[in-house]
């Protein structure tokens, strides 16, 4: 079978994803969500990275994957004990509440 | 594959070192007394600062060797960003050893956070390779996030940290998708070989994107507009030696970055976007100054501006001359040198729980504590950009530059600026030397005098103000060859 998906299906999906990762930090209120938007836009630029490993062959982009989810999961761990510790002191989760710090 | 050998160590060795101290400040916390003093733990971070201080000097003696399989360079370039970064994080050190106390936060942590974000920003100097630009990113970015809450019980210092954290991953996010779309339009992630990629292919359209999803990553990390939002808030909230350090620190290594991916490989496109950000960073940052009453917010507007006069000097480079990104390199030592001390002067005046930040605060501060007063007055004159400090030649190199290169909307556009921000620097001054102390907190606040530890630094920052303002050859010279170093 050689009827491989096209190259620019992935680009395009890892687009669309990065868009939805996008939209949703902007109009979620919630910072859990928030925060899943931001690891949606990761993982879509991890897609377009194989993608163009595979367009290259090229092993750069792939190490490069492993790289971003390895700091994702620090960002993780730092990002989940950042919204505990803003749990603790104002006892909600929606960044409108959040707002001692006016703009 | 080659091995790795000694050399490529010794060009990662300010890392190690500020890594090593790091890593030893964590492990002798546990054995400090009980309810005694942390302040031992501040010295050995100090002494780490010094020694990787010592190492780029070793390095310097070098330049432009390439290690790790060409991910990393130490050039003049490098060298001159290591030594700024440095000198900036002994002196943030300095001034926050009687500031912990006072704030009662976790020393040892906070300690070996402040070195471990200097291992990354070094590295984002001298990073010639996206990936290890992107670790190196994230790794002074982690720490800074950390940084900013660590006052932990207060809640608007945790509301700080979190706005930062999101809205930084948030730019990682863009940064990264850039990178992304450059490894798809050259097939490679080195810098020093993307370059020759882009003037060997046609038009890519891919480049474009790349480039400008580049800049918005970048731009939030310098607090260019219009992704500057997060910046008031954050310096508002963050802890003051902390911000001393991360508006200076992690911006000069951010600037670096920027100058390294678009001029060592000369990305095209990069010219609009860069000069609608100066141009909105100088005219919201000013404004944003004018109606503040909090000093800290004041500054953080003042910062915004300050990232724009430097993207005039990147508007100005071009391939064949070094005007335009010396004077940003000067550009960004200057402003290390004045920030760094304004924010120090705010953390020791400003008492338990960060209560005394208002500008009106700082009224009569010239009868309390003249020399205080004097070094504030200094600094603030300085990012006015009065002649014989270091930051009216910052802006004389970079607005030269900027007429060299035909740039004269934006010229003017800038002296205009400067113009205005002299208003709210001047205010605070006339404040400290003109208004009567307030008879209400007479007692306690303003009192306490400033301690040997806060004296050195904030000496030391004057001192290089003063030094950059009526001796400014030799760090331009030092400039001038970094950046050919960066064109190479």
């Amino acid at each position: 079978m050689m009827n491989t998906v096209p190259i620019s299906w992935y680009l395009v999906l890892s687009a669309v994803l990065f868009a939805c990762g996008v939209t949703g930090f902007i109009i979620k209120r919630n910072i859990i969500t928030i925060f899943m938007s931001i690891e949606l836009m990761l993982n879509a630029v991890n897609l377009s990275f194989v993608a163009f490993a595979y367009q290259w062959k090229q092993l750069n982009g792939e190490v490069f994957v492993f790289f971003v989810m390895v700091v994702a999961a620090a960002e993780a761990a730092v990002g989940l004990a950042i919204i505990i510790s803003v749990f603790r002191t104002r006892e909600t989760l929606s960044v409108d509440k959040v707002d001692l710090l006016k703009l | 594959m080659n091995p790795i050998t000694n050399t490529d160590y010794v060009t990662i060795l300010p890392e190690l070192v500020l890594a090593a101290f790091g890593l030893i400040v964590m492990l002798v916390e546990p054995f400090v007394t009980k309810g005694g003093s942390r302040k031992p733990l501040g010295y050995l971070a100090c002494l780490g600062a010094l020694a990787s201080l010592a190492a780029t000097w070793y390095q310097a003696g070098s330049p432009y060797t390439q290690g790790f399989f060409k991910m990393v360079l130490v050039d003049h370039f490098s060298v001159f960003f290591h030594v700024v970064i440095a000198l900036v994080l002994f002196v943030a050190l300095l001034g926050s050893l009687d500031y912990v106390e006072r704030q009662h936060i976790r020393a040892g942590e906070f300690y070996a956070l402040m070195l471990f974000g200097a291992v990354g920003m070094d590295l984002m100097s001298s990073a010639t390779e996206l990936v290890l630009i992107f670790i190196a990113l994230e790794i002074s970015s982690i720490s800074t996030y950390i940084l900013a809450g660590m006052r932990r019980r207060v809640a608007i210092s945790a509301e700080a940290s979190l706005k930062y954290f999101l809205l930084g991953s948030f730019a990682t996010g863009f940064f990264l998708y850039g990178v992304s779309l450059m490894f798809g339009a050259t097939g490679t992630t080195s810098i020093l070989a993307i370059g020759p990629q882009l003037h060997a292919g046609g038009f890519n359209p891919l480049v474009f994107a790349a480039v400008a999803l580049m800049f918005v990553g970048l731009g939030f990390k310098i607090a260019s507009a219009p992704f500057h939002v997060w910046t008031p808030d954050v310096y508002e909230g963050a802890p003051a030696p902390v911000v001393a350090f991360m508006s200076t620190a992690p911006k000069a290594a951010a600037f670096a970055v920027l100058l390294r991916v678009l001029f060592a490989a000369w990305t095209p496109g990069w010219f609009w976007p860069v000069w609608i950000s100066a141009a909105l960073s100088m005219t919201l940052g000013n404004i944003g100054a004018l109606r503040q009453t909090n000093i800290k917010r004041m500054l953080a507007y003042s910062s915004i501006a300050h990232a724009g006069y430097l993207l005039v000097a990147f508007a100005a480079s071009k391939a064949a001359d070094t005007a335009g990104i010396s004077a940003a390199i000067f550009y960004t030592a200057a402003y290390a040198a004045m920030n760094v001390g304004a924010f120090l002067v705010i953390s020791h005046l400003a008492g338990e729980g960060e209560r005394f930040v208002a500008i009106d605060d700082y009224a009569g501060l010239s009868r309390r504590q003249p020399a205080v007063a004097a070094s504030l007055a200094l600094l603030l004159l300085s990012l006015i950009g009065i002649p014989a400090t270091g930051g009216f030649f910052a802006k004389f190199y970079v607005f030269s530059a900027a007429l060299q290169a035909n740039l004269v909307g934006l010229t003017i556009l800038g002296l205009i600026n400067s113009g205005i921000a002299a208003y709210y620097y001047l205010r605070v001054i006339v404040v400290m030397y003109m208004r009567e102390h307030p008879a209400e907190h007479e007692h306690g606040h303003g009192a306490e005098r400033i301690t040997i530890p806060e004296g050195v630094a904030l000496t030391l920052s004057v001192l290089a103000t003063l030094y950059l303002g009526i001796m400014p050859n030799r760090v331009l010279q030092l400039a001038i060859e970094a950046a050919k170093d960066l064109l190479r």
